[in-house]
């Protein structure tokens, strides 16, 4: 676009060619030296991030129109059994629902007693996420909702089964998230059974999660379910995370070579929750003061 | 004449959307690490056929929209791009009469150092990748260079862009 201005008598030469590269090196490396300390770019990720949002949503566009005919010409029948099925469902939420509630009074008189605080329950925001592939380095997703929708840096994915991942990047229109399976994520977590704390982190593999600091003679199962421990901040306490699916102990090693499998189905969710964790705020407050 | 320079110049544009649009596109697991750069190739092109018009700079904003969209460093892909449109129009006068085979030949070694850069530029900044991820790309954007290029020949000789 620059180039078109001057001319030069030699047809096969681009004025200022050299120049300008140098210069564009310049300025690259000057971003990437800003952008990775600290993020004094946001906004101006943020407003090219708008720019590119048409095309994120007409790349998603086919998918969303497939699975919308999908949906309108499914036949009656399949309705009707689809229907029949999720009444099934409801039922058992319910009455499941039943027993939580008076264990959820139960638990709040108990802690009382215990002069702990009480348990918050967390906000919850439905998010789809688009058909989108972002960072070819990193397990991650791009949802449709934004800082616009109140959505921040850091904050916790979660579907029906378990957690899925967390914000790293809140756009105004559309965020990014990482999978709890990307190997740059680390996730403080305890063992449901026990309350054995560690950390689960991810492998690269979108169905297994490691746990690199779990001592050899740990008590800890094969079968166990690790739900997140609150510790970190950035994950609201309670939420299954995985389950464990191996465990090999190493005489010679210090730690044990134990390997889980998400809860969440991270490769095929289509709808996320992002929580907006009131309880975590609260108990943040309340060890300030 | 600026109104039938810019109106040629729609198509490249459209061609480096539509590009972005494949580049952010789903793919399965499987084949996504073998998803070609279509950016880089469309940089490779454009600023081998008409260098004075699309080249560093191009490349470069090119770059910046790639990386802010897929959430690299800001930069990255900017600076890859930019030593890429570089080479392309330092040889393109050799390259516009290779024939073929042989250009597609001089597509991967340019395809390679892409990756090498951005491979480098992640590891200064401590970003793992498996290996398959820089490979991955080079392989199936060499092969797929004499398509896209018949189908862009194609589009450039019809709408007499640039």
């Amino acid at each position: 676009m620059v180039a078109s201005r001057g001319s030069s008598s030699n047809p096969g030469r681009v004025p200022a060619l050299g120049l300008r590269v140098l210069v564009l090196i310049f300025i690259s490396i000057m971003l990437m030296y800003f952008d990775n300390r600290d993020n004094h770019l946001d906004t101006v990720r943020t407003s090219i991030g708008v720019a590119v949002y048409p095309l994120r949503v007409i790349v998603d566009a086919p998918v969303r129109f497939w699975n919308w005919l999908d949906d309108s010409t499914a036949s009656r029948n399949s309705m009707e059994l689809e229907l029949a099925r999720l009444k099934a469902e409801r039922l058992l939420t319910n009455a499941r629902l039943q027993k939580f509630i008076s264990l959820e009074a139960e638990n709040a008189r108990l802690r009382a007693l215990l002069d702990a605080r009480a348990l918050v329950r967390d906000r919850a925001r439905v998010a789809e996420i688009m058909s989108v592939d972002a960072n070819p380095y990193s397990h991650s997703l791009v949802i449709n909702v934004g800082t616009q929708d109140g959505v921040f840096d850091g904050q916790a994915l979660i579907d029906a089964e378990g957690v899925v991942g967390q914000v790293i990047e809140a756009g105004l229109l559309t965020s990014q998230a990482m999978l709890i399976s990307d190997t740059e994520h680390a996730l403080p977590v305890e063992v449901n059974r026990n309350g054995l704390r560690t950390i689960v982190v991810g492998t690269g593999k979108i169905d297994e999660l490691g746990l690199p600091f779990v001592v050899n003679n740990a008590d800890i199962r094969v079968g166990d379910l690790l739900v997140t421990s609150g510790l970190g901040g950035a994950f609201p306490a309670g939420y299954p995370v995985a389950i464990v699916d191996s465990v090999t102990r190493i005489p010679q090693e210090p730690y044990a070579d134990v390997t889980a499998t998400p809860a969440a189905s991270l490769g095929q969710v289509r709808e996320v929750m992002l929580i907006f964790s009131v309880g975590a705020k609260e108990t943040e407050a309340a060890t300030d003061d | 004449m600026t109104r039938d320079r810019a109106s040629r110049r729609i198509p490249v544009i459209m061609s480096f959307v539509f590009g972005l649009m494949l580049t952010i596109m789903p793919l399965p697991d499987t084949i996504a690490a073998f998803r070609p750069d279509w950016l880089a190739m469309l940089v490779i092109f454009w600023a081998m056929q008409l260098p004075r018009t699309w080249s560093v700079g191009t490349a470069w904003i090119v770059g910046i929209v790639l990386d802010a969209s897929q959430g690299t460093l800001l930069g990255q892909h900017a600076l890859a791009l930019c030593c890429v449109a570089f080479i392309t129009v330092r040889f393109h006068l050799l390259m516009r009469v290779f024939p073929v085979p042989q250009l597609t030949a001089s597509v991967f070694p340019i395809l390679a150092i892409y990756q090498f850069l951005l491979f480098w530029i992640n590891g200064v900044a401590g970003v793992e990748a498996p290996s398959i991820a820089y490979w991955g790309p080079v392989i199936s954007g060499t092969l797929l260079w004499p398509v896209m290029m018949a189908i862009l020949s194609g589009l450039r000789y019809r709408t007499r862009s640039g």
